[in-house]
């Protein structure tokens, strides 16, 4: 068992760890943050996708120790304290960028990452961005407009709505 | 809305019926709260893993589970054996409603005899946390002897094939006939005869969520099991008989459900495994099915082989179609042969055919069982008949479009009676619908009438581009019933149960919408809840894109009922006559007055008080539960065209733009029908030009991960235009039709239409699903050489 | 899919890393961990330690001049995508590593693990052999340095001991101005290409081409300098007859198949994207702006 510290959606955890347990694992079952998901477990769906460091990881080809000392952030801690949306949650909803919801956390967080480095990205830079992340639902076209729908403002850290 | 007399004016809340209004479903899911089955967490939670058989055929020796037993961490390594004191059976039932000449289909809870496709789940590991149950699934020692596979479809059928299943005398598990008419009479007098081997590919239907279950042993002898399942109450019903537990101890439950898409339609063996080795261990257990078991025990489906004849007239009219229809059913049928049934009794789509007849054969072979994927059969039906109609136009020179129009069913016809039964017995009826206006709005739309001289451009330049069109008609709101009940409780508050079931579809939302209306209020105050047994006495749940239909017909008339209940009980409790009040947000208020009551008062009131009066000629409880019954279809259609441009060198396909016209009468939620379509769309791209699930000579699949099956990713697909039309559906109360799978049905064939159109100067047929680059380079390469060989005979 | 067990080591020296792989026989590096993790989920491979070398921070970073490029073998995909004193000397970088996997595996994913793991689709070692690159590796016997040709040693092989650990890449950049094309043809953005050709060009003032280069990866069991075409093409001025000897001349490599192609379809995809490359390579409006 390891021993790890890290920074989750600015809550610090501390515990013990086995090594093999990947970052999604450690997320989901350890912390509790069920919000990352888990859809393919070899690196292919982006539905695990969580930030490390400010960086879009797949949180199944990351193990929980290699992020000792990091800064994580998850869906969960896209929204405020007092659960007012993110913009880029509010369009998702708003332009139907979600159906079933599974691939929704990865989208969101990869997509944030495109946002904070490019506050207005093209269609075409949107879908390179995602092309990574799998929806069998909505064929993509929705989630599309909704990043369009909120560019042209800077990203900034979670809670920056 | 039709046949509707919900109030429009002076009420707080806009008819929202018809509306883009986002989805009640929305939040929890956007914020990482949604709860599917792997986010469930129970006290003293077990977790499983299933070792599967890694051999197409073999007969099991032996299985040594003692190494696998004796690793820490892990409480059971279980076989049927060790289940079977839980089990009534050791074989799965057959699923939906059975027919006769289908012994010995269903797969076995755990195999340990003899296995038939890989994948085939063999023995249950329960350990502490997945991880150990997968180092133990490791260290199970199984003896197999080989036995010889049947890998292709077509050679099962050969004399002296060997058998998928030792059981079985024959891989054929069924042959029937559909059709009507004089065919032979319809040949005998044809201008013209074309003939054509079409074959579509299997694919797996590849929810983001694959499948789980939970089971959870409750005190009293309960058993509850949630499922990531589209058909709770069949899992219910199924479990009930499988299980020794009295159906009323037992309750099934779906979680958010990460995706559906046909897979999770069916029964499967790791549904009544977990609940037995639950109740067999008194333990709590979880298993969740990781991407490699979708790949090699989830439904699969569209492995078709069509030898097909089509006769017409001069002027390409249709005078008759025949032929002969080989299903690759797999290993297994865990459910009757409906999927080849929906597939052959579909071709005819929207045209009108004369005679028309059909051999089928279903099949079984050493593979992942066959059940529905999106579309269930319409797909491959739509491919055969838009391809041969491709055929007519291209060797008559008549222009594809035309041809459709032709023979497509017209508007005055309906509705039109084809001489063809629903599985259910009843005659095929089109209940509505205008198929050639449809196709003429969206060539207008498309551009179709100069695209010749656009392709002709392009081919100077030395481009190829192609266009390309398919119909499509989809029986939806298949019955014969959904639940629907509407309940308003003693804070006013609605909620709306079900036995439909939430996939992600936005069901919750449309339901919900439907509700509003009715008793004039909001949508986003409504709470549905979709699949819970205990919730829902008896439902269907999600197939044939039935549920807007079924449910919402429900709903409504549930909804409608709790709304004059309201009425009628604020009319004896206010002494206002019934015709003075209205329903509005929330109240039941007079119409020109100032006296109003509380839906959320009446509710307390008809709950009863102990002992104390109620009020005359009302019943108990202000709600109504309505299981609205049909037995028809109500058919929804499509067309669309697709343009493409292909690089021979690469055998690339590139969509550069597609049209699609959509009509699933009333749009409840115009926002989730678009939805439905595009993602439908894009799901029958992948079928056109990236998904195969491969398998070798043995039987031995060749694509178990996301890196060997292509799923369709966000820079494959160009914007999708979308256009709708609404012919009300006259058959149920709510005007609508089913959208789920019409999006995916003429994809394929309308992407293959514009590919070969494209490579048109090269004289080539294509008559499959998927073509990679590769074949299609293959395709173009053998056109060329035969071209260089016979110069005369390239068009 | 969960990984097997295995002891974790979190190397904070180089020396340290160096010493556990030398004591323990299936010990693997954890680098980027796109390609081993997903191995390792999938249970294809079962080592008994991994040592996990991305606290080695020296071994992660990018130094660029018209001398000499030496890219630390930590170094991310993403970094290297991204670092305009790379692009500046070697543009051809940001242009293929681009279409190296996808946004989240390029974050993680390292130049020396995508050296090690030498899938022969593979755009970095396709790159390392295009530009003739040196490799660092260190053992228990210090740094040694391997021609990219001699590390390349066969399909998914490099040529390292298994007590090694590559730590560097270092290569001369072409001239300022050079002519550059990387063209690759993957089913799906992101996918490991059926073929990619890359191709460096230097011409004389009179424009006659000088130098080139020319790799072709993904047709055979690895990344293949297409010496013939190369050889094509230099002292021609790029004319058409010279490009299409050099096209032609992709028949003369080894083409292997599977799954994803057949070797008739794989030859047409090669020959294709070498055409483009060398388009763009030859495009002299285009070079020109390879050094601003």
């Amino acid at each position: 068992m390891q021993e790890i510290t890290l920074l989750v959606n600015n809550r610090p955890y501390s515990g013990t760890v086995e090594a093999r347990t990947t970052l999604a694992d450690f997320l989901r079952h350890s912390l509790g943050l069920k919000g990352t998901h888990l859809g393919c477990e070899h690196g292919v769906c982006g539905a695990c996708t969580v930030l490390v460091d400010g960086a879009s990881v797949r949180g199944c080809l990351m193990l929980a120790v290699q992020a000792e000392g990091a800064i994580v952030e998850t869906v969960e801690g896209l929204a405020a304290d007092d659960g007012t949306l993110h913009r880029l949650q509010e369009a998702f909803s708003k332009e139907h960028g979600l159906q079933c919801g599974f691939c929704t956390p990865g989208m969101l967080m990869t997509l944030i990452e495109l946002l904070r480095e490019n506050p207005s990205p093209t269609e075409t830079e949107v879908r390179e961005a995602i092309s990574g992340n799998l929806c069998r639902c909505t064929g993509y076209q929705s989630i599309v407009r909704a990043v369009l729908s909120v560019t042209g403002r800077p990203v900034g850290a979670a809670g920056d709505l | 809305m039709a046949g509707t007399d919900a109030m429009t004016s002076g009420r707080t809340h806009a008819p929202s019926v018809g509306q883009r209004i986002t989805r009640i479903e929305d939040g929890p899911l956007l914020t990482g709260h949604g709860e599917f089955l792997d986010d469930i967490v129970l006290p003293d939670l077990l977790h499983c893993a299933f070792v599967r058989s890694p051999l197409a055929h073999a007969r099991v020796d032996a299985i040594d589970v003692e190494a696998a037993r004796a690793l820490p961490g892990v409480h059971a390594v279980l076989t049927l054996d060790d289940l079977m004191p839980q089990l009534r059976s050791g074989r799965m039932p057959l699923g939906a409603s059975p027919v006769g000449g289908q012994n010995k289909s269903t797969p076995f809870v755990l195999s340990d005899k003899e296995v038939a496709y890989v994948g085939e789940p063999m023995v249950l590991v329960v350990a502490e946390s997945r991880y150990i149950a997968e180092d133990a699934a490791a260290l199970v020692n199984i003896a197999f002897s080989s036995l010889p596979v049947v890998s292709d479809a077509r050679k099962a059928l050969a004399d002296g094939a060997p058998v998928c299943r030792t059981e079985l005398d024959s891989n054929r598990m069924s042959n029937f006939h559909v059709g009507y008419g004089d065919v032979d009479e319809a040949f005998a007098n044809a201008a013209h005869v074309f003939e054509d081997e079409l074959w579509q590919h299997r694919g797996c239907g590849h929810s983001m969520e694959g499948r789980g279950v939970v089971a959870e042993v409750r005190p009293g002898g309960e058993l509850c099991v949630w499922s990531s399942t589209q058909m709770p109450h069949d899992v219910y019903y199924m479990l009930a008989g499988m299980l020794r537990v009295e159906q009323e101890k037992l309750r099934v439950v779906t979680p958010d459900v990460g995706g559906g898409f046909g897979p999770k339609y069916c029964f499967y063996p790791e549904e009544a495994a977990l609940p037995a080795a639950a109740l067999l261990l008194r333990r709590n257990l979880k298993w969740v099915e990781d991407r490699r078991e979708t790949f090699i025990s989830s439904i699969q489906e569209r492995d078709q082989y069509w030898s097909m004849q089509v006769a017409v007239d001069s002027e390409g009219l249709l005078l008759g179609l025949r032929g002969r229809m080989i299903h690759d059913q797999g290993a297994y049928a865990p459910k009757p042969v409906n999927l080849p049934y929906n597939a052959v009794t579909a071709v005819t789509g929207p045209y009108i055919l004369p005679a028309y007849r059909m051999d089928v054969d279903v099949v079984h072979t050493n593979k992942v069982p066959v059940s529905s994927v999106r579309g269930a059969g319409y797909p491959q039906a739509a491919f055969t008949m838009e391809r041969m109609l491709d055929l007519v136009a291209v060797r008559l020179g008549i222009d594809r479009a035309e041809i459709r129009r032709r023979n497509l069913i017209p508007a005055d016809k309906m509705p039109y009676t084809k001489k063809l039964q629903a599985r259910s017995g009843a005659s095929l009826v089109y209940d509505s619908g205008d198929y050639p206006a449809a196709q003429a709005q969206v060539l207008a739309a498309a551009g179709w009438s100069d695209f010749a001289e656009r392709q002709k451009k392009a081919l100077d330049q030395g481009r190829y581009i192609g266009i390309g069109l398919a119909n499509a008609v989809k029986g939806t709101g298949r019955g014969p019933f959904e639940s629907g009940a509407v309940r308003i409780s003693q804070d006013g508050k609605v909620s709306i149960f079900t036995g439909a079931t939430a996939m992600g579809q936005g069901i919750a939302t449309a339901l919900a919408q439907i509700c509003a209306d009715e008793l004039a209020i909001g949508p986003d105050s409504i709470s549905v809840t979709a699949g819970d047994t205990a919730r829902t006495e008896i439902g269907l749940g999600g197939f044939a894109s039935r549920q807007m239909v079924t449910a919402g017909s429900s709903v409504k008339l549930a909804a409608k009922a709790v709304a004059a209940k309201a009425i009628k009980a604020a009319s004896k409790i206010l002494s206002v006559p019934e015709g003075d009040l209205e329903l509005d947000d929330g109240y039941v208020r007079e119409k020109t007055g100032n006296q109003s009551i509380s839906l959320g008062e009446l509710a307390r009131v008809l709950r009863g008080a102990p002992g104390y009066a109620f009020p005359d000629g009302l019943e108990p409880g202000l709600e109504a539960t309505i299981r609205w019954r049909t037995d028809a279809l109500s058919y929804a259609n499509a067309c669309h065209v697709a343009e493409v441009e292909v690089d021979p060198d690469l055998g690339q396909v590139t969509i550069t733009r597609y049209v699609a016209l959509n009509d699933s009468g009333r749009m409840i939620n115009p926002m989730i029908v678009e939805g439905q379509v595009q993602g439908g769309i894009v799901h029958g791209i992948g079928n056109a030009l990236y998904e195969f699930m491969g398998y070798d000579d043995e039987a031995q699949p060749l694509t178990t991960t996301f890196q060997e099956y292509l799923m369709v990713t966000a820079t494959e697909v160009p914007n999708l235009e979308t256009i709708y039309r609404e012919t009300l559906a006259p058959g149920n109360p709510i005007g609508a039709k089913g959208v789920g799978e019409t999006g995916t049905i003429p994809a394929a064939a309308a992407i293959i239409s514009a590919v070969e159109n494209a490579l048109s100067p090269f004289g080539l047929r294509i008559s499959q699903t998927p073509v990679s680059p590769e074949i299609l380079f293959k395709l173009i390469k053998s056109a060329r050489d035969a071209a260089r060989q016979n110069p005369d005979s390239q068009s | 899919m969960k990984p097997p067990p295995f002891e974790y080591v979190r190397a904070s020296t180089l020396g340290e890393a160096i010493a556990t792989l030398s004591h323990n026989e299936d010990a693997r590096i954890l680098a980027g961990g796109q390609s081993l993790m997903a191995m390792m989920n999938l249970r294809y491979i079962f080592p008994s330690i991994l040592v996990d070398i991305n606290e080695l921070h020296e071994l992660a970073g990018i130094s660029a001049s018209p001398q000499l490029v030496r890219i630390g073998a930590m170094t991310r995909q993403r970094a290297i995508e991204t670092s305009p004193a790379l692009a500046g000397v070697a543009p051809i970088f940001q242009a293929a590593v681009h279409l190296v996997g996808h946004r989240q595996t390029r974050n993680r994913g390292t130049i020396g693990g995508s050296l090690c793991h030498l899938d022969p689709a593979a755009e970095l070692p396709t790159l390392a052999l295009l530009h003739d690159c040196t490799i660092e590796a260190t053992g228990p016997n210090g740094p040694r340095r391997i021609a990219v040709a001699d590390f390349i040693t066969g399909y998914m092989t490099p040529g390292i001991a298994a007590d090694e650990i590559v730590t560097a890449v270092e290569f001369a950049p072409w001239a300022p101005g050079h002519g550059y094309g990387f063209h690759e043809f993957a089913r799906r953005h992101g996918d490991f290409a059926i073929a990619s050709a890359a191709v460096l060009v230097e011409r004389a003032a009179d424009r006659t081409i000088e130098r080139v280069a020319i790799c072709v990866g993904g047709v055979g069991s690895v990344p293949q300098r297409h010496v013939a075409g190369e050889e094509a093409l230099t002292g021609t001025k790029g004319d058409e007859a010279a490009v299409a000897l050099a096209l032609d001349r992709c028949s003369q490599l080894d083409y292997v198949a599977d799954f994803h192609g057949g070797e008739d379809y794989r030859l047409s995809v090669a020959r294709t994207m070498l055409r483009r490359s060398l388009a763009d390579a030859l495009d002299e409006t285009r070079s020109g702006k390879a050094a601003a």
